[in-house]
């Protein structure tokens, strides 16, 4: 089957590796290709590659000389929200018979979700925190369902199916008045190098990355882990990275993770202003045309490369298959159940109702103002063609 | 590491030809068939070659109403499980062959026992396919049970025996086997004709379809594809199926309908409460013609009596109404389960469940009618041109081979 020419508008899914990464990359399998642990040269320049993808990071976090806190590398965002979620659950539900509750919002990501409901199998008690209309979870609420009991709280900082930014620093300071000595997890795969991250500033103990949203390789993440805490690994082995993450250091990836890191936060402000540009000429066009739709999350600050527009009546899979078909590539999502497809928990949390089909138009560096112009038209056919 | 695996590697066979692992197949309902049996047999030897062909050096040799298959002993598992897909097979067995003497029946029957747990009690069935052979089944049973008990020291239980060493005696040869694997039964892929089977991404069209290859059709599918309301990860969900019935019947044309526009049309001009049967009509009429262009005899549904408003009997009829070929539906008197533990058996109950969107189900009414009449149907259509739209449907076609 022949295709149209792709617009790719689905970036907070993944994005492509730019030249600049996967060079990185290449050059770290076929000549620097070797182990950190070892102690010849090999394995000193391939430690080397990581210590400076350790610096780009820790750079871009505010924490350049990691007197805060140190990078723990993963396999990606997943792996980075069970280590910092079920990590410090277990380094604590170890200690002896204090009491064993999680607090987490109703719009994490489900490497989050999953995490915690892993741990309520074991024994755990959880509460999950509504967020209102917008998309944002309130300071007072989620502090208030902090008890004695609390060990781990979870917080995303830019939700990754409306892009709306939560306060994490002010849920931090909140959460600390209440129980010093909580651990805060946070999210931040959709907020790394789309808006700024000050780990200093958010007051939280472990923060998850993943390089394959910023135009990194897929299989790479990192998590933040603040200086003294203590979490308990996922599995044992030859005790790499202070036993935190056994397994031979994936040095590609982590280069790559690092590559990617720098441009990123060198063309962020740019591309913030370009993607701010590209949400609006898409409002304009499905205003100007009479579409009965809404914003996602309008109401609240938002991370200026995710655009989710709800479509009253009109039915979200065959909405995104039409786009498809005309090159637009999206991602779709609904509030109901339609069938067996599972509904986002995230339009659910915002009350969106079953009427309305969402799409999620999501940017990234390579995304330029003719694609937008031209996907506009097509969004707008789309939409008028199905209600 | 190199060193310690070539020294576990058995040594060749000084100067003979490596040695061969062999299964008997016994035919299932083919040897009712007089006249026709040796095309039957052809057949089955046909497939049963096409499902070993994947694998090096096994080979398949008629011997009269059985199959014998020569294999690499390294191969057998992997010859079972192809062969598991065989219709037309009733049971296979591993067995070792040897002449017709009775101390060598008797030492490869003992070596089979030898294999058993101690204590494990058995009797010998022997089966002369030689009928001239000097002694009756019974004397060659307790001859061979003798010496088994003479080597092995296992106590015979002639009534409840835990197992059962089976002894054939063949023109020129005998062979000693005890396992038995059920073949799948049915008559060979082939002998019953083509037939066209409507296949959605739901759990019982698939079932239908191998129901009818059982039976010894031929088959190619149909698929109607209302893009953008199924998607294409639907339409590949449907190959998916069809990949899976594959391996019973060798490779498999699934058509492929266009039917967005069509459905459009009819929704537009029917009554809503009529939507389901209108499309149903269209798809009859638009499988009649892909059918009939490939000699097809009939259609295949996975029609469950009375499972959704459009199978009561009233509504099977309004809808078999606008088929020119005969429909058939192997499933209409299933119930559920049986259906799901079909699907799960034959492997396409795991991909069946995936999420999908059914294409009779856009633009219809929560309430569509279960007692519908022919008239009330051909009224709702008329001043549409019914059969240029299945042409044009039939002709848009696309045609994607699996398997």
């Amino acid at each position: 089957m022949s295709r149209p020419p792709s617009i790719y508008l689905d970036n907070a899914a993944t994005t492509r590796v730019c030249r600049d990464v996967s060079a990185v990359v290449v050059e770290c399998m076929e000549e620097e290709y070797g182990n950190p642990s070892s102690a010849h040269h090999l394995g000193i320049s391939a430690e080397r590659r990581t210590k400076q993808a350790r610096a780009l990071l820790l750079g871009v976090l505010g924490d350049p000389d990691g007197t805060l806190g140190d990078v723990v590398w993963t396999s990606g965002g997943t792996e980075s929200d069970a280590l910092g979620v079920i990590g410090p659950a277990r380094a604590r539900g170890r200690r002896g018979p204090r009491q064993r509750h999680l607090v987490y919002s109703a719009i994490e990501h489900s490497a989050v979700r999953e995490s915690i409901a892993q741990l309520c199998r074991a024994g755990w008690d959880a509460t999950e925190v509504p967020v209102d209309c917008h998309g944002v979870v309130s300071v007072d609420e989620l502090a208030a369902a902090i008890t004695d009991e609390t060990q781990v709280v979870a917080l995303m900082l830019v939700n990754n199916e409306i892009g709306t930014i939560q306060p994490v620093a002010d849920v931090a300071r909140a959460a600390r008045a209440r129980s010093p000595e909580v651990h805060i997890h946070c999210d931040a795969v959709q907020a790394l190098g789309k808006i700024a991250i000050d780990v200093g500033e958010l007051g939280v103990d472990s923060v998850a990355f993943s390089a394959h949203k910023i135009h990194g390789p897929k299989g790479s993440g990192a998590m933040w882990l603040r200086r003294g805490v203590k979490i308990d690994a996922m599995w044992g082995g030859g005790g790499h990275q202070d036993g935190l993450r056994s397994g031979t250091l994936n040095v590609p990836g982590i280069a790559g993770l690092g590559a990617a890191v720098r441009l990123a936060d060198a063309e962020r402000e740019e591309h913030a202003a370009r993607w701010a540009g590209f949400a609006r000429m898409l409002l304009d066009s499905v205003r100007a045309a009479g579409c009965r739709f809404q914003q996602n999350g309008a109401g609240a600050p938002r991370a200026p490369h995710v655009l989710s527009l709800a479509f009253a009546g009109v039915p979200a899979e065959p909405l995104l298959h039409v786009l498809e078909s005309r090159g637009v590539l999206v991602s779709a999502g609904s509030a109901c159940s339609e069938r067996d497809r599972r509904p986002s928990p995230v339009l659910q949390a915002i009350g969106l109702g079953p009427e309305f089909g969402t799409v999620r138009l999501s940017f990234g560096r390579e995304t330029t103002s003719a694609d937008v112009d031209k996907a506009a038209g097509i969004l707008v056919d789309a939409v008028q063609s199905l209600s | 590491m190199q060193s310690s695996h070539s020294a576990e590697t058995p040594p060749a066979d000084a100067g003979g030809a490596p040695p061969r692992g062999l299964i008997v197949l016994r035919l299932g309902e083919i040897f009712l068939k007089g006249r026709n049996r040796s095309s039957f047999v052809r057949a089955l030897v046909a497939n049963a070659r096409r499902l070993v062909a994947p694998l090096a050096g096994v080979t398949i040799e008629p011997a009269h109403l059985r199959l014998l298959v020569h294999h690499p002993p390294a191969l057998e598992r992997r010859v079972i499980e192809q062969l598991r897909h065989l219709f037309g097979l009733h049971s296979m067995s591993p067995a070792v062959g040897t002449t017709r003497d009775l101390d060598a029946i008797g030492a490869v029957a003992s070596a089979e026992a030898a294999r058993l747990p101690p204590g494990t009690t058995f009797k010998v069935e022997t089966n002369r396919r030689d009928k001239r052979f000097e002694m009756t089944s019974q004397e060659i049973s307790r001859e061979v049970g003798t010496r088994v008990v003479r080597a092995t020291g296992l106590p015979v239980d002639v009534h409840r025996p835990a197992c059962v060493i089976r002894v054939e005696i063949g023109a020129e040869a005998s062979f000693v086997f005890s396992r038995l694997v059920p073949g799948p039964g049915g008559l060979p892929v082939g002998t019953a004709g083509h037939v066209a089977l409507l296949l959605s991404g739901g759990i019982d069209s698939p079932v239908a379809g191998w129901s009818a290859m059982r039976r010894g059709c031929t088959m190619s599918a149909i698929y109607f594809h209302s893009f953008p309301y199924t998607g294409d990860r639907t339409r590949e969900k449907v190959l998916d199926l069809a990949r899976k019935l594959a391996p019973w019947h060798g490779p498999l044309a699934v058509h492929v309908v266009h039917f967005t526009d069509a459905q459009k049309a009819l929704r537009a001009h029917g009554a809503a409460e009529l939507a389901v049967l209108l499309y149903r009509r269209m798809m009859m009429r638009v499988a009649s013609r892909i059918g009939a262009g490939e000699r097809a005899k009939a259609l295949i549904t996975g029609d469950n009596l009375g499972q959704v408003a459009s199978q009561t009997l009233d509504n099977l009829a309004v809808v078999e109404d606008a088929a020119s070929l005969p429909v058939l539906r192997p499933l209409l008197t299933f119930d559920k389960s049986e259906i799901i533990e079909r699907a799960q058996s034959i492997g396409t109950y795991d991909l069946s469940i995936l999420p999908y969107d059914d294409c009779c189900q856009l633009f219809v009414p929560r309430h569509p009618v279960t007692r519908a009449r022919v008239i009330d149907l051909v009224a709702a259509e008329a001043g549409l041109d019914v059969g240029a739209m299945a042409d044009e449907l039939a002709a848009r076609a696309e045609r994607v081979m699996v398997g």
